[in-house]
């Protein structure tokens, strides 16, 4: 008789029938482990929530009222006939991979990661495992990040030729996590940092948590923004092109995301500039985590999987496809990381 | 290359055509005259001699990145494009380089002799020592298409501020034959006898459709109309006792339509015209259907059989040369009385006929004469302004093409396919399909007319609905009904339902529709009798 296995696929997500819980469910369920706060993992009415420390204020602020418990990174608690730790995935602030041990027997469920140190969030630490959970947003070897350092180099000078040009610049990132980190690379002596209510709100929240953000200013109805003079403002991206942009009067517009690495997508998506800027590990960033962890068994979600299953299988991992039902952070999504 | 690259990558990273024209002008300023002729020969459609096969090059970038083969070719679609795709996939550079635009293809053309091991070891050496744009631009040279949001019309604005030259003249001295292998710069833009290449083509003037109707234009008497041929745009050049057959698309096609040779037997050397391209039959009162037409495009040498049943004409509606002198400037009246005088006498076996102006008071008269166009084999009535010059390429104003409303069916979507490029992930290509009995025939293919919010929607549905995958192919549950708009429709033994449509598109995602409301087979077959 074959035993059970410490995780499973169902049709409300990763499951554990020795811990009786889920890992970042897409249906409401009893108990939630979350990895971290991104709406495609943390949705909405679950009875329990697990989750870092780091992770649970930004989930109370965008689901208001749950009944959550925080755990730190490294601390093992027992749930069932599961031990159960968080351990750093490195995406944005409190994410987490989460790994389960039943009867030797070990799993990782990554969520979403990267490899690159980007200096805010919680640096990846590869964890040894049997089975391996990996996202593929990037699973294509056309995909390679460049060192943050040369991305805000380039940054900071396409933002201090717009204000050279009497230009507001807007910069188009993901409310959590990838704004803070832009934020961060910018260089302060340029200009102001302005805010929309969105991000400013997430702002908040880290900053009460203790997180080094440089000082910005959330753009209210009365702002006389037009005597602001070599701002940047930092928005989702679904408020660039919006009336509340054009208040603005000159402005260029940038995105930073991962697909800006594709021309086609630059030129259809990024406004004037695109920089490529992930909070997803790229090709070679995914192989080497798998590397680390020395597991065999590898489950691909989230992003090019077939292809990246594929490729594993032929480089002697033994890889699935595991069908989701979130489609997460894709291209076609304002969370387009 | 740097320059090149820095030029390109200002193009590319902006929306704005007055900072792509500034961006190109500063540079045919102060880029050495090889490389400006070379820019100007890209950004024009022509390209230095492919040396080596796309295949070998993706074979070479996959060995190079260390994935195996499948890999690149899966990755290709998802980034659209393959030149750019091997820059991805390659390692970063180990070395660098400051060879120039025309060094490089320089470079490329001398491949063209030497033995494949030596070209291989050529084209890694330059990957090796480029790296982002450059890179990239090094495979377009190779691989061709630098499609990069500056049309011919750009292009000619940037050089004329450049040069301090007229763009209308730049426009005309950029048309025709030349290429960078055998023309310099100061052949091509500097020299003062800009005509004296006999082959070269006047640039064309394009009309822009008429959404509302003609009842904006003023009076009608202040135009002209004549019918829209659904046929190939065509200006013929009588000069030096030659001739030739230009395309819209500026391609040379002489010697696709040998007919036209005989016009210089009835019309003076000295003389370009304007008009399309159609078969007509020497006794027929109309022209065959596009389908004719079809026939005659792909060869490039005509068998004489097929000059007998698919003979083309001129159909000639404007003069732009006139015993060798240009007359664009002249009002659109007066080039059209010298157009009639000369085509007067033309017997009725030449191979040019004058087109006719169609009789019209009223607006109501002409939207009764459009409402027949179909009858003609047009596509619909051309408006012209009396008063106006021939102007260069699509200017709002003199010209207009008052199109007939396309057919329509309502058709049932069976498969899907992703897109390419900027819309991999989305679901685009669709195949529709009409009712027979309980049975549904697939028809055609259409993959354009929706919104990309439309597109979004249909994707996230297609996901959740695959019946089956084929490759790349997902059967879907049939359930969506779409508007099929097309210009025409012919029979086709090779297709299941046996017919054939031109230019389908989705014109309306009819979410209203149920599924037993989608339109038939037979619905589709009297539209073959009617229209066919
Ligand atoms: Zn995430
Ligand atoms: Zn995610």
């Amino acid at each position: 008789m074959s035993k059970i296995s410490a995780l499973t696929f169902t049709d409300r997500g990763i499951y554990c029938p020795a811990g009786d819980f889920y890992i970042d469910p897409w249906r409401p369920v009893d108990r939630a482990l979350i990895t971290h706060g991104h709406a495609d993992h943390a949705r909405w009415g679950h009875g329990h929530y697990l989750a870092t420390h780091a992770a649970l204020p930004v989930m109370r602020h965008r689901l208001g009222e749950i009944d959550a418990q925080g755990i730190g990174y490294g601390e093992t608690v027992q749930i069932g006939g599961a031990n159960v730790s968080f351990h750093p995935a490195g995406h944005v602030p409190g994410s987490a991979q989460i790994r389960v041990e039943v009867a030797g027997e070990i799993w990782v469920a990554s969520g979403d990661y990267k490899v690159e140190n980007d200096g805010l969030s919680e640096p990846f630490e590869p964890q040894r495992c049997h089975h391996f959970i990996t996202e593929s947003t990037f699973g294509l070897p056309v995909f390679r990040w460049q060192p943050q350092a040369r991305i805000t180099t380039e940054l900071n000078a396409w933002w201090a030729r717009c204000a050279d040009a009497g230009k507001t610049a807007f910069l188009g990132a993901y409310a959590l996590g990838k704004a803070q980190r832009l934020m961060r690379m910018l260089d302060p002596e340029i200009g102001p940092i302005l805010t929309h209510g969105a991000v400013e709100g997430t702002n908040a929240v880290l900053r009460a948590q203790g997180i080094d953000l440089p000082e910005t200013q959330q753009v209210t109805g009365e702002m006389d923004v037009k005597s602001i003079k070599r701002a940047l403002v930092l928005a989702p991206p679904s408020a660039l092109g919006s009336t509340w942009a054009r208040k603005f009067g000159p402005r260029e517009s940038a995105f930073a995301s991962g697909w800006m690495q594709l021309r086609g997508v630059r030129r259809r998506r990024a406004g004037d500039r695109g920089f490529v800027v992930s909070d997803h590990a790229d090709w070679r960033g995914l192989l080497d985590a798998i590397g680390q962890t020395g597991a065999e068994n590898i489950y691909v979600t989230h992003g090019y999987t077939d292809i990246f299953a594929r490729y594993l299988n032929e480089n002697g991992w033994q890889a699935q496809v595991v069908p989701t039902e979130f489609e997460g952070e894709t291209l076609d999504m304002d969370a387009a990381s | 290359m740097n320059r090149f690259a820095a030029l390109f990558n200002a193009i590319d990273q902006s929306t704005k055509t007055t900072v792509k024209v500034a961006a190109l002008a500063a540079y045919f300023r102060a880029a050495p005259p090889e490389d400006r002729m070379w820019t100007i020969a890209l950004f024009s459609g022509r390209r230095p001699k492919r040396v080596v096969t796309t295949t070998r090059l993706r074979e070479w970038a996959a060995d190079e990145a260390g994935i195996p083969l499948w890999l690149f070719e899966e990755s290709y679609p998802i980034v659209g494009d393959l030149a750019e795709t091997i820059a991805l996939v390659l390692p970063p550079a180990d070395g660098s380089s400051d060879k120039s635009l025309s060094a490089w293809i320089a470079t490329l053309r001398a491949l063209a002799t030497v033995e494949e091991d030596a070209r291989k070891a050529a084209v890694l050496a330059a990957w090796h020592s480029l790296e982002d744009t450059e890179r990239f631009v090094f495979n377009k040279l190779i691989t061709g298409g630098f499609r990069m949001g500056v049309s011919q019309k750009l292009m000619t604005r940037a050089l004329a501020q450049a040069t301090e030259k007229p763009e209308a003249e730049l426009a005309h001295r950029l048309m025709g034959n030349w290429h960078p292998d055998d023309t310099t710069w100061e052949g091509l833009i500097e020299a003062e006898d800009a005509s004296a290449d006999a082959s070269r083509p006047y640039p064309f003037y394009l009309a822009y459709a008429l959404e509302d109707g003609p009842e904006a234009l003023g009076a009608p008497s202040a135009w002209r109309a004549e019918w829209k041929w659904d046929g190939i745009r065509g200006q013929v050049i009588l000069r030096d006792g030659q001739h030739f057959v230009w395309s819209r698309g500026e391609e040379l096609m002489t010697d696709r339509f040998p007919e036209l040779a005989r016009a210089a037997d009835f019309l003076p050397p000295g003389t370009v015209m304007d008009g399309e391209l159609l078969v007509w039959q020497p006794q027929a009162d109309r022209p065959d259907s596009f389908n004719a037409l079809q026939k005659r495009i792909g060869r490039k040498t005509v068998p004489k059989k097929l000059l007998t049943d698919a003979p083309v004409v001129l159909h000639a509606y404007d003069l732009l040369e006139w015993q060798g002198s240009d007359i664009r400037e002249t009002s659109f009246a007066e080039r059209r009385a010298l157009l009639e005088a000369a085509c007067a006498d033309l017997p009725g076996d030449a191979p040019v006929r004058l087109s006719p102006q169609l009789e019209f008071e009223g607006w109501d008269d002409l939207g009764e004469l459009r409402s027949i166009a179909r009858d003609e084999n047009a596509e619909g009535v051309m408006l012209k302004r009396a008063d106006s010059p021939y102007r260069i390429g699509r200017k709002k104003g003199d010209w207009w093409k008052w199109k007939l409303d396309p057919l329509t069916i309502d058709a049932v979507m069976i498969y899907a396919q992703a897109g390419h490029g900027r819309r991999a992930n989305l679901f685009t290509d669709f195949t529709f399909a009409v009712r027979h009995g309980n049975d549904l025939v697939p028809f055609t293919k259409a993959y354009s007319g929706l919104t990309d919010a439309e597109f979004r929607e249909i994707t996230k549905w297609v996901r959740k609905n695959t019946l089956q995958r084929f490759g790349p192919v997902r059967q879907v549950t049939p359930h969506h009904v779409f508007e099929i708009a097309f210009e025409g429709i012919q029979a086709s033994p090779r297709h299941k339902s046996g017919v054939a449509l031109r230019f389908p598109r989705m014109s309306r995602w009819r979410q209203d529709k149920p599924l037993d409301e989608a339109n038939t087979l037979e619905d589709l077959n009297d539209m073959l009798r009617i229209y066919g």
